[in-house]
């Protein structure tokens, strides 16, 4: 579904990833995991075409991302993504940040769109907030609402960038329940994510990066059981220990 | 101390005197309107990654703000004519006339400044908002008008205002071109009846009463604003 093949990328005279290769299969949860600034938002956002890369390639189901000729709205219409700091629309209702692309990109019917959004809402735990603004919901509700919209847009794949980095601790797992519930649905996901737990219980493989290299490429049971890198074992001793 | 004033002056006068104050209001809300509309378009040239675009956005931008603005109604007054002529080739053809000479100069050389208010709001909206449009398939113009322009003109509504109340102020150098706006409606009744004190000193109350007002209403929405985004 997702092959990432050696791909490099520079900030000036800066390599933030060097000649990174994985991939995700259909219905594959992958979690990409490393220390801060080791590349792995940058590397999701090169999935979905927002960043960038200058060597490599990067296929979504077919069609290369880098290719200059591709299509990239209508790919990324195909790709969920969501946002360490939601993103939602403050200008906008829940419902019409749920509406917009439906109807802009799909050309979905506005009744057809608004069935849809309550729909998923009421999938988020969230119909009763359907006419609120973003600005009146709590930071665990926007993230719920902003997974809402991007599978609004019947994705293939699913992209989380540090979904619950900015959420406080209480509201972080009813955002890892609606992911949870994702994962066994059979979706393809590809997350970014410092919540060890979830990784363990949910995720197939796991993706760990340091200083924009992709160090481990392994099934969770292994990474957790017996990482081979040192860099690995330091990085869950930290994490893990508290 | 007033005693040797003639303040019915301005009694008799008021009739004359509205006249040219809808002059000024109506010059005031067309240009306004043109130079937020062009402004806006000026604007996304600027904003944009190609050369072509940006660069003449910033030219003309550049050009207009380092000129005073009645060099610029001049311009269009004496030189839209002769420059339509020599289009034209037909030396009977008569100018725009000075209303239209006079709204089109002052909507070019507002737009040159909402231009760059609009530029500022729409780089105060913050680039995660950009991705998530992008993220949903939306296109770079879908993006804009769908999710940038709309919050970039709530942040912006105060100024643009502001900026409005200084063309108000503005629109004064009409008389230049012979117009006859409030401030000119006031200056022929003064110098007619030789009442030049009574005159202007009731044209800088006129002015002040309504820039103040004026400048109150934008505080107190910019308060409103700030209140319910927060």
């Amino acid at each position: 579904m997702i092959n990432v093949s050696s791909v490099s990328k520079w900030y000036g005279d800066f390599q933030v990833l060097k000649d990174c290769t994985t991939h995700v299969e259909k219905g594959e949860v992958v979690v990409v995991c490393g220390p801060s600034g080791s590349g792995k938002s940058t590397l999701i956002k090169c999935v979905n075409g927002l960043e960038p890369f200058q060597r490599g390639e990067i296929v979504v189901n077919g069609v290369s991302v880098g290719d200059p000729r591709t299509n990239l709205p209508a790919l990324r219409s195909r790709i969920g993504m969501v946002f360490q700091n939601f993103e939602l629309f403050p200008h906008m209702t829940v419902t019409d940040n749920i509406n917009l692309a439906q109807i802009k990109v799909l050309r979905r019917s506005p009744k057809e769109a608004a069935e849809r959004s309550l729909a998923l809402l009421t999938r988020v735990g969230l119909e009763a907030h359907a006419h609120k603004y973003p600005g009146e919901l709590s930071g665990g509700q926007q993230q719920r609402v902003a997974i809402a919209r991007a599978l609004a847009m019947d994705p293939i794949a699913m992209l989380f960038d540090e979904p619950t980095s900015a959420l406080d601790p209480e509201m972080i797992n009813e955002v890892l329940d609606v992911m949870v519930k994702l994962a066994e649905d059979g979706m393809t996901m590809m997350v970014v994510t410092h919540e060890m737990g979830f990784a363990r219980n949910v995720a197939h493989r796991v993706v760990f990066m340091d200083g924009g290299e992709i160090v481990e490429d392994t099934a969770t049971e292994d990474f957790f059981g017996k990482p081979r890198s040192e860099r690995a074992v330091q990085f869950l001793s930290k994490i893990l220990h508290h | 101390m007033f005693a040797g004033f003639d303040f019915d002056v301005i009694q008799r006068s008021l009739p004359y005197l509205w006249e040219g104050m809808q002059f000024s209001l109506g010059l005031t809300l067309l240009a306004m309107l043109g130079g937020v509309v062009l402004g806006t378009l000026l604007a996304l040239m600027r904003v944009s990654r190609f050369a072509v675009l940006n660069v003449p956005a910033g030219g003309y931008v550049n050009l207009l703000r380092s000129t005073p603005l009645i060099l610029v109604i001049f311009w269009f007054y004496f030189l839209v004519p002769l420059a339509i002529k020599k289009i034209t080739g037909d030396p009977y053809m008569q100018g725009i006339g000075p209303f239209h000479s006079a709204l089109i100069a002052f909507t070019m050389f507002e737009a040159a400044y909402y231009c760059e208010i609009i530029r500022a709001g729409i780089q105060s909206v913050p680039r995660g908002q950009v991705n998530a449009a992008y993220a949903l398939g939306l296109t770079y113009p879908q993006a804009m008008a769908h999710v940038v322009l709309p919050q970039a003109f709530r942040n912006m509504v105060p100024i643009l205002l502001t900026q409005g109340i200084i063309l108000f102020q503005d629109t004064s150098l009409v008389y230049v071109v012979g117009l006859t706006d409030f401030m000119g409606a006031a200056s022929k009744v003064a110098q007619r009846d030789g009442r030049l004190v009574e005159m202007y000193l009731f044209a800088a109350l006129v002015y002040f009463i309504l820039c103040f007002a004026a400048s109150r209403s934008v505080k107190r929405l910019q308060a409103r604003f700030s209140a319910s985004s927060a």
